[in-house]
């Protein structure tokens, strides 16, 4: 175990931009953390998966279709049924208006980082967040 | 002492006179050093009837057409799709009303990808960033009203191309309009796909196939129907620069050409119908030198590679846009400036289309206030400016024509890497292009972050005081989902399930041989069959394609 934080990049659903999570991605890789990239078209149960099998710290979910109500709700009952809701952070990116983020963190969302969010914001939390944990 | 050697000469003593070595440096968007002034000696090796001509005339670099806008202004319209066939409908009439040429029509993911709207992976997605359809009778209720021997139609769909054009051809047979008078165009431009946008479903050579068989369909029965509207802009949109933007859009472009090709097409039988869309930033000279660009290295290709003899076959035909990656969340009415200035590089440089993005593309799709805003852009350009009485009118100027020499031979660089790797799709299986373009999207964000890239009012004159503008956006109907399955299963219900069956066999059955799958297509549509199922029977023959994972 190498101690660095380990990431998830993922895209549920069908959207197919994926610019936003390649970039995001080498921010969090130029900030030492262990990324793994899932790829297109993903679903919330093989994302959660794929979590698991890579026992990652944090899932970042990239959506940019306006579709991250349902992909979140489904991806936090997909993380409680596989009794790890508490132990991996679930970060979320993309076109979200404002009026979305509460309702995103009622669910258990941990951060969400709509338009306009700085380049450098998910690595900023995900530092301050896993800052005193033992690694 | 010639004149140009005179210019050369008064040139060093002006440069020394005024300390010119002194001024700040100035870089194209691409990273080239420019110089602090452009003089006929910048250009004394362009010869003009070679290389620039005339509008309307090989090479093109001044326009495709003689007249350019004298005739009339480009077309303008606005992409626009969204829930359910009636909604779109009513949003396309009004379009239409505030003086939009035609439709172009954006459809939902599951329709691009393929999927029926009660498709359990489809659910979150059914309706939301354009307009669901299933089966042929939501094309009915999307073109009510519109009859489709007056509309011009754009349907920007690539992996169930063939389907949707197998759909609008059997709604003119219904009509009572044959396909010979459908006008419009298809991207059937799957290529880009792979590289940038992620709605592929089938691996390449069978697309390619569906793709050539489109456009073989077109050209002999569909003559005024466009089956190719190659993209640039998903690429520029993904980060790739203006050079490669118009490189990797002309490789893939050669890729279907040389398959149209080897199965036997005569190139003059479909190339006067290609055409591209491509986007902009909002450097002004630098877009505009880019498009005379293009048109130079086009038709060249066209008569040079291919040998295509008429003269409408070496035309870079476009639609241009501003691209949405350019406008920006923190105040959004600045948006509305950066797409004027963004408009007037893609007019300078001779478009023949515009899709306007509204203000709000950060956001979510537009409104009808937005949306009229867009288009209200694009018609003070064309009615006030006075930028459409002359064809070309940057023509001339030693800078745009230094630029436009410069971005052709950087253009050619590019396709000549891409041909040196077996072509595009040796190129996109490699995962090269999307690599290239994901350094480029990557490089642009450091830049802008480290502010040598200034994006006014987010890192450049920033007002911490900003409150966030009260703005409405368009609402997604969450109970569109449940009306658009309720008339699938209702068609499902009510039609010749036989039938259908029967159609999709032997549709099968022509996909494993090499016959042209639109006729087939025509057929099963006919039948309702819904394109989840269509597509369902593709896969079962074609198999799906494998995604290079690179960041």
């Amino acid at each position: 175990m190498s101690g660095k934080i380990r990431v998830l990049m993922a895209k549920p659903g069908l959207d197919g931009h994926d610019r936003g999570a390649k970039v995001i991605a080498r921010t969090f890789r130029d900030a030492g953390f262990e990324v793994i990239y899932t790829g297109l078209h993903q679903t919330p149960e093989r994302i959660v998966g794929a979590a698991l099998q890579e026992d990652v710290d944090v899932i970042a979910l990239s959506i940019l279709s306006g579709a991250h109500l349902s992909i979140c709700k489904k991806t936090m009952a997909a993380l409680k049924e596989a009794k790890v809701g508490d132990d991996i952070v679930l970060i979320v990116g993309g076109t979200i208006i404002d009026a979305d983020i509460s309702k995103l963190k009622a669910m258990g969302v941990a951060e969400v980082f709509g338009p306009g969010s700085p380049i450098d914001a998910g690595v900023e939390y995900i530092k301050t967040r896993f800052k005193d944990e033992p690694s | 002492m010639g004149p140009i050697d005179e210019i050369k000469t008064e040139l060093i003593k002006w440069a020394q006179k005024n300390k010119v070595s002194e001024l700040p440096g100035a870089e194209s968007d691409l990273g080239r050093p420019l110089e602090v002034l452009y003089t006929p000696a910048s250009i004394d090796q362009t010869d003009y009837l070679e290389k620039i001509g005339f509008p309307g005339a090989y090479p093109f670099t001044r326009g495709i057409y003689p007249g350019m806008y004298r005739i009339r202004p480009w077309a303008m319209r606005l992409y626009s799709g969204f829930g359910t066939a009636e909604d779109t409908n009513q949003r396309w009439k009004f379009l239409l009303k505030t003086g939009n040429n035609g439709v172009a029509c954006a459809f939902d993911l599951p329709t691009q990808m393929g999927l029926d709207s009660d498709d359990p992976e489809a659910e979150d997605e059914v309706g939301r960033v354009g307009v669901a359809i299933d089966t042929i009778r939501d094309l009915e209720i999307l073109f009510d009203g519109l009859p489709l021997d007056r509309i011009v139609s754009s349907f920007n769909i690539n992996a169930p191309g063939a389907i949707i054009l197998a759909m609008y051809a059997a709604l003119g047979e219904n009509q009572g309009i044959g396909p010979e008078k459908l006008n419009g165009t298809l991207s059937n431009d799957i290529l880009c796909e792979y590289v940038s946008r992620g709605l592929w479903v089938f691996p390449a050579q069978p697309a390619l196939r569906l793709t050539t068989d489109v456009v073989e369909y077109c050209a002999q029965k569909m003559p005024r129907f466009y089956p190719f509207n190659i993209r640039g802009i998903i690429m520029r949109e993904a980060g790739a620069s203006m050079v490669q933007e118009a490189g990797f859009a002309f490789s893939n472009a050669i890729a279907y050409i040389e398959d149209a090709v080897n199965r036997g097409l005569d190139i003059d039988a479909f190339a006067p119908r290609i055409s591209f869309f491509f986007a902009t930033g909002t450097q002004i000279f630098e877009e505009a030198a880019r498009y005379r660009a293009a048109r130079r290295v086009w038709a060249r290709l066209m008569k040079e590679r291919f040998g295509a003899k008429k003269p409408s076959s070496l035309l870079f035909k476009f639609t241009g846009t501003v691209g949405g990656s350019y406008y920006r969340a923190r105040e959004p009415e600045n948006n509305l400036i950066r797409g004027a200035y963004g408009l007037l590089a893609n007019v300078l440089g001779g478009t023949q289309g515009m899709l306007h993005p509204a203000m709000d593309e950060p956001f979510a799709i537009p409104t009808e206030e937005t949306a009229k805003l867009a288009l209200r852009t694009q018609q003070i350009c064309a009615y006030e400016t006075g930028v459409t009485k002359v064809a070309d009118p940057l023509g001339g100027s030693y800078y745009v024509e230094a630029l436009t020499d410069q971005l052709a031979d950087e253009i050619e660089k590019v396709i000549r890497t891409i041909d040196e790797m077996g072509g595009a799709v040796a190129a996109i299986e490699k995962g090269y292009m999307q690599q290239r373009i994901a350094d480029e999207a990557h490089r642009l964000a450091m830049d802008e972050k480290a502010g040598k890239r200034v994006v006014v009012g987010v890192n450049k004159f920033v007002d911490e005081a900003v409150r966030k503008r009260k703005m409405s956006f368009h609402k997604f109907s969450s109970s569109m989902l449940s009306r658009q399955k309720k008339r699938l299963a209702k068609i499902r219900k009510e039609r010749d399930n036989d039938a259908v069956n029967q159609a999709l066999a032997r549709l099968s059955d022509e996909a494993k041989g090499r016959n042209n799958l639109v006729p087939p297509l025509i057929e099963t549509v006919k039948t309702y069959a819904s394109i989840g199922e269509i597509m369902g029977a593709l896969k079962a023959v074609f198999g799906t394609f494998c995604e290079p994972l690179n960041i």
